[in-house]
């Protein structure tokens, strides 16, 4: 082990156990005439263990790494080295047709739901297509109860991407996700795009989602105040290596680096400054 | 929360699309004379008659009742050659343009998904295609194979399939980085069935609007073939032919070659604009 950082962050079992990862991406602008492209080592050595049936927040500041660690979690990417234990066993050398199985346990829900809605298929059937393929259902009933666990009304289900609401698309995004009834699902940036009301709507059904059907969720995020109101843990990521780790209540109140300390401090507060506060009184 | 969601969905209501309708009612036209030739052409579209050589179209002093847009050098009915034209026109440019399509298409949609050697593969090959004289590579074609309406369908499909694999490669491109694309795999969609069923239809609007266009460019290719003799028999009524046959006479008898030029004109422009119309009606988000 280069990297002596303890991997539990509770005291939960591990669904996830993820030892020394390592990723990098070809670096094509520096690319030498003859030769291969120089490498950015995008994940430097991460260590992490993603607790059962808890929702572990990921953060960091844009080009940290978060969103590519997802990734791997769900096996879009392939790792250059390392472990990727999915309940025991390593899913990050697994070639497509060996992941398609376990697929249904590692879903995802995508941080632009226009894109990651197919705009030419209705509701029903973007829903219901991945059930079928694991044979789990796919009828039209089972599309309406899905989206009645994100709160959307039965009529919904012949409809077009582009004719709901960006709030209402994620929800779609989430009920696609849940309906396969999953062991581990990956928010990566779910309310970034939302505006602040639908940003609480969601984050409130995906807790009580997770909540009532004991997922595990990794929750991706730039956003502490975000991260605070959803998750049991949080993992600080940054420059592609774990820099805080540890219940969110611990890592809030004793930040162990920089970094968290700035992200913390970057939360707006409704605290009033107390120097305008002295002013407005002397009035 | 709950108001907002169960609110009434209504959809906007869609003006009269021209475009769509216009092109639409020509090619009807062009189909309809097609289909039922033998029923509405007052003449024999062969029939030679040297007495009534050169007649003006009927709304002019010397025409003969019956003949409605004159006759041509040998006295046929230019009326009646027209309508019979429209099937061999239509005939062409259906099959052609069809099978250009496919076969195009295909390899579009393969080289922009898979990307890797499929992609290099094509992408050479349609460069060393495109690199030929396309009219050069036509006369050559028909040379080789022989004059006949198979000749002309193979020679359009061989030449024009590039511009659907270019064109396609391309869209394919865009719409395999769009992240439906890895909720597909999320979902558990092998990687042909993701592009069958996930981006086929995202591409398909495109596809209808160039395989429209290509209609178009079969249209004229087969009358340029006509044209310069390399279609079918020149006794066949073809606007290609019909063209070729006016130009001779266009000072006296003028009729014999502007009828059919304007019919290939409408023709060739109405596919054209249908295209464009259709990709606008399929679009779900324009629509």
């Amino acid at each position: 082990m280069t990297h002596p950082i303890q991997p539990a962050i509770s005291d939960v079992p591990a669904l996830f156990s993820i030892r020394n990862l390592h990723l990098s991406f070809p670096d094509r602008a520096h690319k030498p005439l003859l030769g291969p492209a120089p490498r950015i080592e995008v994940l430097k050595g991460i260590s992490l263990d993603i607790p059962k049936g808890q929702i572990t927040g990921i953060v960091g500041e844009s080009g940290s790494g978060k969103s590519t660690f997802g990734r791997i979690l769900v096996r879009l990417l392939d790792p250059d080295s390392g472990q990727v234990l999915f309940d025991g066993q390593d899913i990050g050398s697994l070639n497509e047709t060996e992941l398609r199985p376990l697929r249904r346990d590692l879903q995802m829900i995508f941080q632009d739901p226009m894109s990651s809605l197919n705009p030419r298929h209705k509701v029903s059937r973007i829903i219901t297509q991945p059930m079928k393929r694991y044979g789990r259902g796919g009828t039209r009933a089972d599309a309406i109860a899905a989206l009645g666990k994100v709160g959307l009304p039965p009529e919904f289900a012949e409809r077009y991407p582009h004719e709901l609401s960006g709030g209402q698309r994620q929800r779609v995004g989430i009920a696609r996700a849940i309906a396969l009834e999953p062991r581990f699902i990956l928010a990566d940036e779910i309310v970034s795009g939302l505006d602040v009301s639908s940003q609480a709507q969601v984050l409130t059904l995906l807790g009580d989602l997770a909540r009532d059907m004991g997922l595990t969720i990794a929750f991706i995020s730039h956003d502490l105040s975000v991260i605070q109101y959803l998750c049991d843990n949080v993992v600080v990521l940054h420059h592609g290596v774990i820099v805080d780790q540890g219940p969110v209540q611990t890592v809030f109140d004793a930040p162990q680096s920089n970094i968290t300390k700035s992200l913390l401090a970057a939360i707006p507060t409704p605290e009033i400054d107390e120097d305008w506060w002295a002013e407005t009184e002397s009035f | 929360m709950a108001d907002v969601l169960t609110k009434p969905f209504r959809r906007r209501a869609t003006p009269m699309n021209l475009r769509l309708w216009l092109p639409l009612v020509w090619i009807a036209v062009v189909a309809a004379a097609a289909l039922f030739a033998p029923f509405i052409a007052p003449h024999d579209p062969l029939a030679q008659d040297l007495m009534l050589e050169r007649l003006p179209p009927a709304f002019m002093d010397g025409s003969e009742p019956g003949h409605w847009l004159g006759t041509d050098s040998l006295g046929r009915d230019v009326l009646s050659r027209m309508i019979y034209g429209a099937r061999i026109a239509l005939f062409v440019s259906l099959i052609a343009a069809t099978a250009t399509c496919i076969f195009g298409s295909t390899l579009g949609l393969i080289a922009g998904f898979y990307g890797g050697w499929p992609d290099r593969i094509i992408s050479r090959l349609v460069d060393i295609w495109m690199a030929f004289p396309p009219v050069l590579f036509a006369v050559l074609l028909v040379a080789v194979m022989g004059t006949g309406l198979g000749s002309v369908i193979a020679a359009i499909a061989l030449i024009d399939w590039t511009r659907f694999a270019r064109v396609i490669r391309a869209e394919t491109m865009v719409q395999a980085r769009m992240d439906y694309v890895d909720s597909a795999r999320i979902g558990g969609a092998r990687r042909a069935a993701t592009l069958v069923s996930e981006i086929l239809p995202n591409v398909l609007p495109s596809i209808i609007a160039l395989l429209m266009l290509e209609m178009g460019i079969a249209v004229i290719v087969e009358a340029i073939l006509s044209f310069v003799n390399l279609s079918i028999s020149s006794d066949d009524p073809t606007w290609g032919s019909m063209i070729a046959e006016g130009r001779g006479s266009i000072h006296f008898a003028w009729w014999v070659l502007l009828f059919p030029l304007i019919t290939l004109f409408l023709t060739v422009l109405s596919f054209s604009t249908l295209g464009e119309g259709l990709k606008q009606h399929f679009d779900p988000v324009h629509k």
